[in-house]
């Protein structure tokens, strides 16, 4: 049997530690603790063998990443194993003398998220005061030579924000923007019927994003993922499960997915005591959902399969109940009717038609409150 | 929209080459990477804020001196908005 091809890009989740608490979290809904975090040596040996076994990037994420303090010695690491080195942060833990200290370790790309494009809905969506921290970095990022992006997840709440997420963007040293539609697992999941936007809120959004690009063109480049349940067919979740991306979380699990720990019955090799290529090539969960032998009807026929690869698993099993289904939100699933059912609650009957009602009244909504992230012991 | 002949490109923040000891030259940017073979390789090494886009186009020229110079002309200014586009340059 051939070697699968190699990753591309690893994604290093340093820690679940986090200032934030956002509704829409891409973490598990179980927390690493800061006691089983990976020590720093692990780490530089990972990116090692990342790097021999093909990887060019690494994504410095978590949790917070700046929660770690050894990142300087990790990004040092990463850059001395030949990586690229991007860091997604909530800019929370930093200062103009700390963000200094992270280029000259070697930073290439810094992401900072933004939770909406006011003070208000920031605090709301991440259970802290934090917006105004942001555009303190802001200010500190234009006296330094380092690549940067917004990172807008994008949802219900601030969706008809995007004007003014474009004038903080375009006031800043930015080169790239991404608004990313929040995706419905863990955290997200359980918040959503508070979090997923209407038709009429996401086509309007659609429209000032593609004016924006094509006045922005030369100057910042804008990647915007829409939510998929508004879309005729699947993403193709993580470019295919094991075929570009591994993912360590804290503890040194290697997973295909942000989400894949919801699948039940998987066993996930760990660093600590596989070497990262052994794990790459022939471990289970990264061989379960590889290739196409996997795949069911309509996907095991279908001539997007080589496209989307079937979609997203974490998805399939959440609405569909197997793993191994097609991604209920492909428009070719027998299991599509739910996820219309669900826009349907929100849009009114005719999903797509854009006159749907407002959104649900906080009062028919099943849950009291957000449920927010909480933060690992 | 095609660049200034006269205009300096230079690589922008976070934009670089991978260490010279790999066997494939690539374009590392944010979220992204370009492989580079020849001529391409060729271009962005001259993307250093020195080089005009008019002294690319005539060096490139040289090299591939067996082409038609005008399509080697057309090719750079076509790969320079490339990057452009993806945002891998600033013009001084």
């Amino acid at each position: 049997m051939t070697p699968p091809a190699n990753p591309l890009a690893l994604i290093a989740e340093l820690t679940h530690r986090c200032p934030l608490h956002c509704v829409y979290c891409s973490n598990p809904v179980e927390l690493t603790h800061r006691a089983e975090e990976l020590p720093t040596e692990t780490w530089s040996r990972v990116f090692q063998e990342a790097s021999h076994l093909g990887v060019l990037q690494a994504d410095f994420t978590g949790g917070e990443p700046l929660a770690r303090t050894d990142i300087l010695e990790l990004i040092r690491a990463a850059r001395m194993a030949g990586l690229y080195v991007n860091l997604i942060t909530s800019g929370m833990p930093m200062d103009e003398v700390r963000l200094t200290k992270l280029i000259e370790a070697g930073l290439d790309h810094l992401q900072l998220s933004f939770q909406g494009a006011r003070e208000d809905t920031a605090q709301e969506i991440s259970g802290t005061k934090s917006h105004a921290q942001k555009l303190r970095v802001l200010e500190w990022l234009k006296k330094v030579r380092v690549a940067v992006t917004l990172n807008f997840v994008i949802h219900r709440r601030n969706i008809d924000q995007i004007e003014e997420m474009l004038e903080i963007a375009e006031s800043s040293s930015a080169t790239r923007i991404e608004f990313a539609n929040v995706q419905y697992y863990g955290w997200a999941f359980a918040n959503r019927e508070r979090l997923l936007p209407t038709r009429a809120q996401l086509d309007r959004s659609l429209e000032v994003i593609k004016n924006a690009e094509t006045r922005l063109r030369g100057k910042i480049r804008i990647e915007s993922v829409v939510p998929d349940y508004y879309a005729k067919y699947p993403k193709p979740c993580m470019g295919g499960w094991g075929r570009k991306l591994v993912l360590i979380t804290p503890n040194g699990d290697a997973l295909p997915c942000h989400a894949a720990k919801v699948i039940p019955g998987l066993q996930f090799a760990n660093v600590k005591q596989s070497a990262l290529r052994e794990i790459w090539e022939t471990s289970e969960a990264f061989e379960k959902f590889r290739g196409e032998a996997w795949m069911q009807e309509p996907c095991k026929s279908c001539d997007r399969r080589a496209i989307d690869f079937g979609g997203c698993r974490c998805q399939a099993l959440l609405l569909a109940g197997d793993p191994a289904a097609t991604d209920p939100v492909c428009s070719l699933s027998p299991n599509r009717s739910k996820v219309d059912a669900l826009l349907a609650d929100l849009n009114g009957p005719i999903a797509g038609a854009g006159v749907g009602p407002a959104p649900p009244a906080e009062a028919a909504l099943t849950r009291p409150d957000w449920l927010y992230r909480p933060n690992p012991a | 929209m095609s660049p200034d002949l006269q205009s300096r490109p230079r690589l922008a923040p976070g934009c670089r080459l991978n260490d010279a000891n790999k066997q494939q030259q690539v374009l590392l940017m944010p979220e992204r990477a370009l492989r580079l073979n020849g001529p391409s390789l060729e271009i962005v090494q001259r993307c250093d804020g020195n080089h005009t886009v008019q002294q690319i186009v005539t060096e490139l020229q040289q090299i591939y001196s067996k082409a038609e110079p005008k399509k080697v002309e057309t090719d750079i200014l076509g790969y320079l908005t490339l990057l452009a586009d993806q945002r891998a340059l600033d013009f001084e």
